[in-house]
């Protein structure tokens, strides 16, 4: 099993560090997304990611100054509906998903001692 | 009728010989099951065929037609599901390890309203991995073949629907498009596709991939086809507070919708270098085509374009990214045993139940949301998508519809595109600003290029369906002698 490394990047220098995909950058998005990549994919993400940020950075020639930013593309704002219960008790057909269950509950890891 | 006799026709079709006796829904259904037992070892444009299902379903179908309950031009026809889209009681994988025992307590509303209709659902397509793919090839279940040429990828992400519509496994098959998923394997498999507007088609019961971008639409063989089953499923949703009552198509004004004076406008970065001189040949053809039936073009400049796949993956996989963090192992979804520390048992899901695909688009979403990366990323991403809505309003001004290619070549051979994903996102160049701006935009078949179809992008206002679908429908009752418009892929 691959060691796992939460690493956050300090305030300072950031952008520089950013900038060129390192390895420690590779780390930190992994420990951001609770993945862990294995030494091969790792190598391959540090240099995907280097391609595809640097395309992306293209952006940076557009004038956007005084731009608003635009979220929603359809105008729909604040719909509002009735609050009522239409899926009945699901309970069994829900827990069947769950990758373990007992006594009508989720079992997870213990999470405190 | 013979199998072949049957899936060779539209669905419209079909479901005429079903009202009038000549067939039953259960004869079109066993049809093309026996058909994708057949050939779909090959093609593997389903995940999940649910043949008693399916059965039971036609079944039903054919008594209510009989007793009248059921009056629709689609009833007891058969319909194939992408399997992003949720079916109570039957898997919804999403092509992904994460989901593979996934079973939904509950139907999408799009699935609701087939079932309704008294469609019958033959099973689940293929798909790229949560649809994030160009070629149907990061699915975990194995990759699907374009019935066009079996070195070929299908397209993607909704490759199987597009694959099984092709190879005649399915008269109908429903999608998603978040960045082109069903016009361009549309395009590839030389079949009609329908991207709706934004808020047309609800989105209540589809696994989320960005939801901004996200659009249920139909896959059909002709125009007509895909009209029909747009009038299925579209319509506001309580369930999904961004759509919208947009209107039903009006068939019979399709039927015999004339381009004759209506304006076309061609973006001149749509015929720029990087399109294959085959595709433009294939669309420039196609545009000549609406001239000589009266229509009126102009090119005009659209320079957004160069933005468009840096503002779309931004947009794409910072929503991901966050759509994604549902999947923790904990209340459903792919979880390995034996793990007794809980952030542990997050990180083990997610690295074994996730491809690598999904995994760099998690973390590019990451990347450009975090802090000291947000504003020169995401906020400028928003504000890129502001000049986008723009361009196409101006456009919109001048036009009733905007034409050009799909996408800038044909299908692609399988197996060059995962390795290089830079060059994978950049073959979305055509399609990604009609989901930026939320506007619909339909693919039909416009010929061939080394033997492979084209396809031609027409692209309406905001719930315009109408207009687009009356411009593809011309256009193929004008090309209907053509000898390239009758060719179908070799499915013998």
């Amino acid at each position: 099993m691959l060691e796992f490394k939460f690493r956050m990047p300090t305030d300072m220098g950031l952008k520089e560090l950013y900038m060129e995909i390192t390895k420690d950058l590779v780390l930190y998005l992994e420990a951001l997304g609770r993945i862990r990549l294995e030494q091969g994919d790792e190598i391959r993400t540090q240099k995907d990611l280097g391609d595809i940020l640097g395309y992306i950075d293209k952006l940076n020639e557009l004038d956007t100054a005084g731009v608003e930013p635009l979220s929603h593309s359809s105008g729909v704002t604040n719909v509002m509906r009735e609050d009522i219960i239409t899926n009945g008790d699901m309970r069994d057909e829900v827990l069947s998903n769950a990758p373990e269950s007992a006594d009508g509950s989720i079992l997870v890891p213990k999470t405190f001692d | 009728m013979t199998e072949d006799t049957i899936t060779g026709m539209s669905a419209i079709d079909i479901g005429a010989a079903i009202k009038d006796g000549r067939l039953t829904s259960f004869e079109a259904a066993k049809a093309f099951l026996d058909a994708i037992e057949a050939k779909d070892r090959e093609y593997h444009s389903y995940i999940t065929v649910c043949r008693e299902e399916a059965l039971e379903q036609a079944r039903e179908a054919d008594r209510a037609i009989a007793s009248g309950e059921l009056k629709g031009v689609l009833a007891g026809v058969p319909v194939a599901i992408k399997d992003n889209i949720c079916t109570r009681g039957i898997k919804t994988t999403c092509a992904s390890k994460m989901l593979s025992d996934f079973v939904p307590p509950y139907d999408a509303t799009v699935v609701r309203r087939i079932k309704e209709a008294g469609m019958v659902i033959l099973g689940k397509t293929n798909m790229d991995e949560f649809a994030m793919g160009s070629t149907t090839e990061t699915s975990y279940f194995g990759p699907t073949i374009n019935p066009w040429g079996h070195s070929r990828v299908p397209g993607g992400s909704s490759g199987g629907s597009a694959a099984s519509v092709a190879g005649r496994l399915a008269p109908l098959s429903i999608g998603s498009d978040t960045g082109g998923s069903i016009r361009q394997p549309a395009s590839f498999c030389g079949v009609t596709g329908l991207k709706p507007t934004y808020g047309s088609v609800s989105r209540y019961g589809l696994v989320a991939f960005a939801s901004s971008l996200d659009q249920i639409g139909p896959i059909g063989r002709d125009v007509m086809d895909v009209a029909a089953m747009f009038n299925v499923i579209n319509g506001i949703d309580e369930r999904d507070q961004s759509s919208v009552n947009s209107r039903k198509i009006d068939m019979e004004q399709l039927a015999g919708y004339s381009v004759k004076g209506r304006k076309i406008g061609i973006p001149e970065q749509y015929f720029g270098e990087g399109i294959d001189s085959g595709v433009k040949e294939c669309v420039m053809n196609a545009v000549s085509v609406f001239v000589s039936e009266g229509a009126t073009v102009e090119r005009f400049p659209m320079p957004i374009m160069d933005y468009a796949i840096p503002t779309y993956y931004i947009i794409a996989c910072a929503e991901a990214c966050s759509n994604l963090s549902r999947y923790d192992g904990i209340k459903y979804g792919f979880r390995p045993d034996g793990i007794d520390d809980l952030t542990e048992l997050y990180i083990r899901s997610r690295s074994e139940g996730f491809g690598l695909e999904v995994k760099r688009r998690i973390m590019l979403g990451n990347f450009v949301l975090s802090s000291g990366y947000y504003d020169a990323y995401y906020n400028k991403a928003l504000q890129a998508k502001n000049l986008i809505k723009k361009a196409f309003d101006e456009a919109f001004a001048k036009y009733d519809v905007v034409i050009g290619p799909v996408a800038p070549t044909p299908a692609l051979k399988a197996g060059q595109s995962l390795s290089d994903p830079l060059k994978m996102y950049l073959g979305d160049i055509c399609t990604v600003l009609i989901n930026i701006c939320g506007v619909p935009a339909v693919s039909v078949p416009c010929g061939f290029t080394e033997g492979l179809p084209v396809g031609m992008q027409i692209i309406g206002k905001h719930f315009d369906e109408q207009t687009i679908l009356g411009f593809a429908s011309d256009y193929q009752r004008a090309t209907a002698d053509r000898a390239y418009e009758k060719q179908t892929p070799d499915v013998g």
